[in-house]
């Protein structure tokens, strides 16, 4: 069985492919140039192409699918109705899978799943990394100010938030520039 | 408390009313928070919708009903209770071809005349076996429908002579540009995107295709419009307001450089202004054109989603997707707009409501007064270029008198 694992992120497809790579019969190819893709695709003919559910290629892949005369077989979305659950899960996960048409379920799932297992587990390690750079600060820092506006100007939470977003907005700034900026000035007028 | 909405949306100048009822406070004057997510094709903005990871989505009108009707996946009834927008695309091709076709026209070509020139250079192409191919956005959208509908009118036939394939929009300026396609029909900033590189020019707004030509929907699963019915109706009057904003010159400018952030379509704030204000540039170097209604937003209750519209984007599905017309298919497929959510949301507001739910498209060609549930309306002209009258009582022998 073919398997093509799309996706623009090189680390990630590695990672998916290492993780396939302890199926038995499966040929793995990866793809991660969107130039050439269908020409590729037709090259490599598939039974199963997996891709990041945000690849900004869907689009194209799901139209050639569609109506190429290139693949004699159609391929079909992994969304039999039967099969909710994992779609829920590959969603989740942030995978979409191609079948082609007629491929046991039984030979899909293991597939799908550890397919699933490598992107979520990919997923981490980026969440890791964007909370090791402060990333996710950011709504924590919008909270702060909204609470530091609410004590001192005594307003309720609705009032706090627009106050920041209309400073932000007048400003040209993102709010979180400005939750940044009273936070800072909470902090030096407080003393702490 | 206040009601969390997630919406889905692409980078494009018509994911506009969403983007600025957050920025300015609309939704949260209504009591919705909203979180928006980014996504680059129309695939993902639909799986999202359908997984629940959004409770709406901007969306390309002709796929919430594809979706519906099953098409291409396991059918799942979408709503569309408010219409984001109408028009705002172009038709941009190669410079040499669009300096062959459009002749001495100044400005935005005739597309009966542009048709014919198409014509000739399609079908010598065609016998050189180097067909002449197009890039839409996608296969369920209007560019795909609009594009289609002008060629078949002026002898083109979309399948035979023609190449059609997709092409995510900010991907259609590169198109152009390696020669991978010879034109595209897309949304703005997309085609001016390609003008200031110099790969495009363009010749013909799809208001000239058709003059109120349905765009984007908002759009939902039906089991989650009825589950946050009352949340919808608040998001509506949001985007209502939000609607009014956009339109009006004194915020354009403040509007444009919201809609260029980053986290929104992260392009050139200039760009975007100019198609807020309907200015097209046709070609690097040349001269500003304005093209009234060229994006259609607000006026004339441009959001009351015409049951009408549906069910013309559904004869187009019919008609290229080379099946034949079933009328519980198109029942099914006109029950995806719900103006009856639109009225239940701007009843006792300023904004007009119609008095019909349908009407007969095409049919309008000077203003006209019609009667309303509330306010006051004139419609003006609804014409399709080739002066064809779409009722949708009577779809098939509109299919069947078609080319």
């Amino acid at each position: 069985m073919r398997i093509a694992i799309v996706d623009e992120s090189a680390a990630r497809a590695s990672i998916i492919e290492e993780g396939l790579s302890e199926l038995a019969d499966c040929d793995l190819v990866v793809i991660t140039e969107r130039r050439g893709m269908l020409a590729r695709m037709a090259e490599i003919d598939p039974d199963i192409v997996l891709m990041n559910l945000g690849n900004p290629s869907r689009d194209m892949l799901e139209e050639y699918f569609a109506v190429s005369r290139a693949l004699a077989r159609p391929i079909a979305m992994f969304v039999d109705e039967a099969d909710d659950e994992a779609i829920v899960a590959s969603v989740e996960a942030g995978v979409s899978s191609y079948v082609v048409d007629g491929l046991a379920a039984g030979r899909i799932r293991p597939i799908l799943d550890l397919a699933i297992t490598r992107f979520n587990a990919f997923a981490r390690l980026q969440s890791d990394l964007a909370e090791a750079r402060g990333k996710l600060a950011e709504r924590e820092l919008v909270d702060k100010a909204k609470r530091i506006l609410m004590q001192s100007k005594g307003l309720p939470e609705p009032k706090a938030y627009a106050e920041l977003r209309k400073t932000a907005m007048d400003q040209g700034k993102r709010i979180v520039n400005i939750a940044e900026a009273v936070v800072t000035a909470h902090e030096l007028m407080s003393g702490t | 408390m206040n009601t969390q909405l997630t919406i889905g949306f692409l980078p494009l100048v018509d994911a506009c009313l969403p983007i600025l009822a957050l920025e300015h406070g609309f939704a949260e004057d209504e009591g919705i928070s909203l979180s928006l997510v980014k996504d680059l094709s129309w695939a993902t903005v639909l799986d999202r919708l359908l997984y629940g990871h959004s409770d709406a989505a901007h969306m390309i009108a002709p796929l919430a009903i594809a979706a519906t009707l099953g098409r291409g996946r396991p059918a799942q009834p979408l709503a569309a209770p408010f219409v984001l927008g109408l028009n705002g695309n172009a038709i941009t091709l190669a410079p040499k071809l669009a300096q062959r076709v459009r002749g001495d026209e100044e400005g935005l070509g005739d597309p009966v005349k542009v048709g014919a020139a198409l014509r000739e250079v399609a079908l010598e192409r065609a016998a050189a076996g180097k067909p002449l191919t197009f890039g839409v956005v996608h296969r369920y959208s209007s560019h795909n429908y609009m594009l289609r509908y002008w060629l078949a009118s002026c002898g083109i036939h979309a399948d035979k002579d023609v190449d059609i394939s997709t092409v995510a929009p900010p991907f259609c300026a590169e198109a152009l540009e390696l020669g991978e396609v010879d034109g595209i029909c897309v949304g703005e900033p997309w085609n001016s995107v390609a003008v200031e590189k110099g790969v495009g020019e363009i010749v013909l707004s799809t208001s000239q295709i058709w003059r109120r030509g349905v765009e984007k929907v908002l759009a939902l699963r039906e089991p989650v419009l009825e589950e946050k019915r009352e949340a919808v109706l608040r998001l509506i009057r949001a985007l209502c307001r939000a609607a009014a904003h956009f339109v009006d010159p004194i915020n354009w400018e403040h509007n444009a450089a919201i809609l260029a952030r980053p986290e929104y379509l992260d392009g050139s704030p200039e760009l975007i202004r100019r198609a807020i204000a309907d200015q097209i540039l046709i070609a690097r170097g040349g001269a500003m054109i304005h093209y009234p209604d060229f994006m259609f937003q607000y006026r004339e209750a441009a959001n009351f989603p015409w049951v009408s519209q549906a069910e013309w984007l559904y004869s187009q599905m019919v008609r290229w997707d080379g099946q034949t017309f079933d009328r519980a298919s198109a029942d099914k497929a006109a029950r995806v707009f719900r103006p009856d959510i639109y009225r239940a949301a701007l009843l006792g507001t300023n904004e007009p409501l119609p008095g019909a739910s349908s009407k007969v498209e095409g049919s309008i060609v000077t203003p006209t007064v019609v009667g309303t549930q509330q306010g006051n309306m004139v419609l003006e002209s609804n014409a399709f270029f080739d002066g064809k009258v779409f009722d949708p009582q009577r779809i098939e022998e509109y299919l069947a008198q078609l080319p």
